[in-house]
Formats: structure tokens, sequence, C-alpha cells
């Protein structure tokens, strides 16, 4: 089980009811955790990235297990911590004030 | 199902509200915020069912959403948020000349149809329309606009290349009003498909050619029902009349401080009487001599006085910003506007007097009011 921790915002936008665990066929990586939110989640879809390029939105950033990976590989696998569910992976918004 | 009154529904930089009260207009209930720490550039109901309500919820972080309301704002539902152009959208004028990618950014403006509730018109920034006519559960391009041919003339303005105004003809909802910041503005006669630029008679000092067919930075555009042909723009500079649905453009701006502004609103019930908020420019936008001071013509231009009694008139810096007046339809017909100091004031007799409603929101963005009987 994949535990993943939103911000505030997107946690009621999504009406997730607090951090959520994911159940997720196949290799563990940032496009199927994606993937995966946004399927349970049709809220979600568009604010993390981009509609047509899937691209990730600026300010948002990626991390887990202590390390940023914002600019890693959507495909490449993510941290054994994760897969495991003993660590969470962290969908933040960037620091940016206003 | 609404009851009686009024509702005032506030955009503001960090939430919508929902200001309601009876026909009287003393006593206000306020509903808010409504997704705190968005911005809500708009609210704004359906004519034909009140309670359906539609909003457009934006952030720097998680882009935009489109909620909607089928209680008057008591539940909401996240609709669909998926804008994209149709085909290869090319460029326009960045702010120095050069070429820049159209992009989506949000949405500046929601006007339901005239006619049907589940049909929903957006006005997005990089400028273009779009139309749901399933209650926003998806949208569509009116591309027609965008490719128009003159679209890589378009440029932004200071807030960015926006789609501000939807206006439609109560008469002929085939005919559509929008207009661009800074392309100027557009006709449509048969709903979006094909759209001609209706910018004869505006004169914009700040771009090469003063009278050119587009770049002219329009910032609001009003009409009265009853005279759809009969349209009141507050430009840039300059507040203009055009008396053929928008073929020609006269100069109104008459006597007043300043003929800078964003806001321009007609009485419900008189269709010359009409209403600005002049604001100081080049980049002050705050009004002259810090005075927050309304201007009512009843001659449909030309003619202004200054509204007063109940607004500040003395060390006042606020704006009014473009999407940030609105007229109810009761009898006495009520005058709103909102300020970016967080203010919303309305006149319940048009507008000989003014009263705060609150004072103390965030800097609010737009102001529409739904008259409920």
């Amino acid at each position: 089980m994949i535990r993943v921790v939103l911000p505030a915002h997107l946690r009621t936008l999504g009406r997730t009811g607090g951090d959520v665990e994911l159940d997720i066929k196949g290799p563990i990586t940032i496009r199927a955790v994606l993937d995966e939110l946004e399927a349970r989640y049709p809220a979600l879809q568009g604010t993390l990235r981009d509609h047509v390029t899937l691209k990730r939105r600026p300010f948002v950033r990626f991390f887990a297990c202590g390390e940023d990976l914002s600019h890693d590989s959507v495909d490449a696998p993510l941290p054994g911590e994760v897969v495991s569910g003993k660590e969470p992976f962290l969908i933040v918004g960037a620091i940016a004030g206003g | 199902m609404a009851s009686k009154g009024v509702r005032v529904l506030v955009g503001t930089r960090k939430g919508a509200f929902i200001l309601s009260s009876d026909e009287k207009r003393e006593k206000w209930d306020v509903s808010g915020p409504h997704f705190a720490g968005w911005e809500i550039y708009h609210a704004k109901g359906s004519p034909v069912n009140p309670d359906r309500l539609y909003v457009s919820q934006s952030s720097g972080w998680f882009g935009q959403q489109i909620q909607r309301s089928d209680d008057g704002g008591k539940n909401w539902e996240a609709v669909d948020n998926k804008f994209v152009y149709d085909g290869v959208p090319g460029t326009h004028q960045w702010y120095d000349g050069t070429p820049h990618p159209w992009e989506f950014k949000r949405v500046w403006h929601l006007e339901p149809s005239l006619s049907e509730a589940d049909t929903v018109y957006a006005g997005i920034e990089d400028a273009a329309m779009f139309r749901s006519t399933d209650g926003g559960r998806s949208w569509a391009e009116l591309s027609g606009l965008r490719k128009h041919g003159s679209g890589p003339r378009w440029q932004p303005g200071a807030g960015g290349m926006c789609l501000h105004t939807i206006v439609i003809d109560p008469s002929n909802p085939k005919r559509m009003f929008i207009a661009i910041s800074a392309a100027g503005a557009f006709r449509t006669d048969d709903g979006g498909e094909t759209w001609t630029a209706i910018n004869q008679g505006l004169h914009s000092q700040y771009i090469p050619d003063p009278t050119a067919e587009v770049g002219h930075c329009v910032h609001r555009i009003a009409m009265h029902p009853s005279r759809p042909g009969v349209l009141f723009m507050q430009k840039h500079w300059d507040v203009m009349r055009s008396d053929n649905a928008g073929d020609r453009w006269n100069e109104v701006s008459g006597n007043l401080p300043t003929d800078f502004g964003f806001v321009i609103d007609v009485h419900a019930h008189e269709p010359e009487t009409i209403y600005v908020v002049p604001i100081k420019s080049d980049s002050e936008h705050f009004p002259p001599d810090g005075k927050l001071r309304v201007y009512r013509s009843r001659s449909g231009g030309n003619e202004w006085e200054a509204l007063t009694s109940g607004l500040p008139q003395s060390d006042c810096y606020v704006n009014v910003l473009r999407d940030a007046m609105a007229v109810d339809s009761c009898d006495d017909c009520g005058i709103y506007f909102g300020t970016t100091g967080g203010q919303v004031y309305a006149s319940a007799n048009s507008g000989d007097h003014w009263a705060p409603i609150v004072r103390d929101l965030p800097a609010v963005l737009s102001v529409e009011v739904q008259t409920l009987r």
C-alpha cells in the first residue's frame, strides 16, 4: 500500500478525508502514483500535472525518504521504503508566499 | 429553492463569499470563505436557475478549478477543469512585441446562458472563449474567435492577455459581445462560430496606430437588456458608447475627473443611467485625490455627477477591478461594487447613498448580484 501525503488544499478539493493510501498494480513509479491518485480522486486531475503534456506543475514538488524526486523520471522506480509503505510519498506545494 | 431577496456573489484573492439580504438590503448574512485560500476570479448564477452557481477557482500552485452549486452555494461540486485550445494555438504578441506562445492560465469570467441552465461560457487567459453545454462537465473552445486572423497581434495588458467580458444579447442568443485586454471588443452573430472586431472609434495612444483594428485595452462592456444595440465601454482610457452594436464608438467621458477606470454598469430600470468609478493612472490605480467616488450619468454619458454619500472621501487608495460592479433589479435599483481593500459597498437607491456590506474581506476581484423572486 502506497501512502501519499497531499497538501491541505488538495485534500479539501479531492475530499480525500486526509492522507491517501493507494493499492497500485505493477511497477511503483511517480507516474503510477499520479495515475491512480487521479483515477480515485478525479477532482485532482490537472492540479499536479498538465492535462495534456502531463508535465509537473511548476509549483508542485515530489519528496520521499528525505530526497527531492521532483526532477526524476516519472517512470523511475520509487524507493523501496515507499513501495513497502514504510515511508510516504510527499506531494508538496512549493514555498511561494502570497 | 432560493428565498426572496438579493444574493451578492463576491470573488476575492482568498476565497468566495455570498452576501444575502431581503429586498430592503439593510441586514446582510455573510457566508464564506468558500474555497478558502484560492483566488476566485469570478462567480455567477444562472438566470434560468438562480440556485445554479458557477465559480472560477484558481491557484498559482494547483491551477484552475470550476466549481458548481445547484443549491445556491450550500454545496459544491468540482466539475471539468480541462481547457484545451482547439488545434495548435500559435502565438500572440508579448509585452515587448515578440511572438509568445498561447498558454492557458486561468478562467477570468463565467457567463451563464440566458436560456439554458447547463450552458455557460468561459473567458480565459490567454484569451479565448470556451463553452460548456453540460453544466461545466466538459468544455470546448469557440475557436473562431482566436482564429479571427488578428490573434497574432493581440497582446497582454498588465493583468495578462485575458478575455474578461462576455455580454449576451437577450433578444438574440446567437449575438454575443466579448472584450479582451489588450485586443479590443469582438461580436459574434452566429453563436460564436465567427467574430468581427468592433473597435472603430476607439483611440489608444499607447499603440503604434491609435485607431488600429485590434490592440485596444478594453476594460469592460455593459448593456441594458432592453436595448441590446446600445453598449457602454470603460476603456483603459476613455468611456465610450455605441448605438449600433459596436459598429462605431463615440467617447462620452465628458466631465469625469479621469476617464481611466475598470468597471462600468447600467441601471436596471433606466437604460440611459450608467455608472463608472474613475481611477487614476498610469500605474497608480487608486481614486483621484484619495476620494472614492462613483460617477453616474443619467444621460448615457458626457454629463456625470459624483456620488459620494457614504463613501470615504479622504485617504482612500483602493482599486475597483473590472468585474467588481453589479446591479440588482429590485424596484429601487441596487448598485454594488467591491474594492481591493476588501470592502463591498451597496446602494439600495440607485447610488444616492452607499454603505459597506462588509469591510474586511480579502481583495475583491468580482461582484455579481442575483435578484431572487
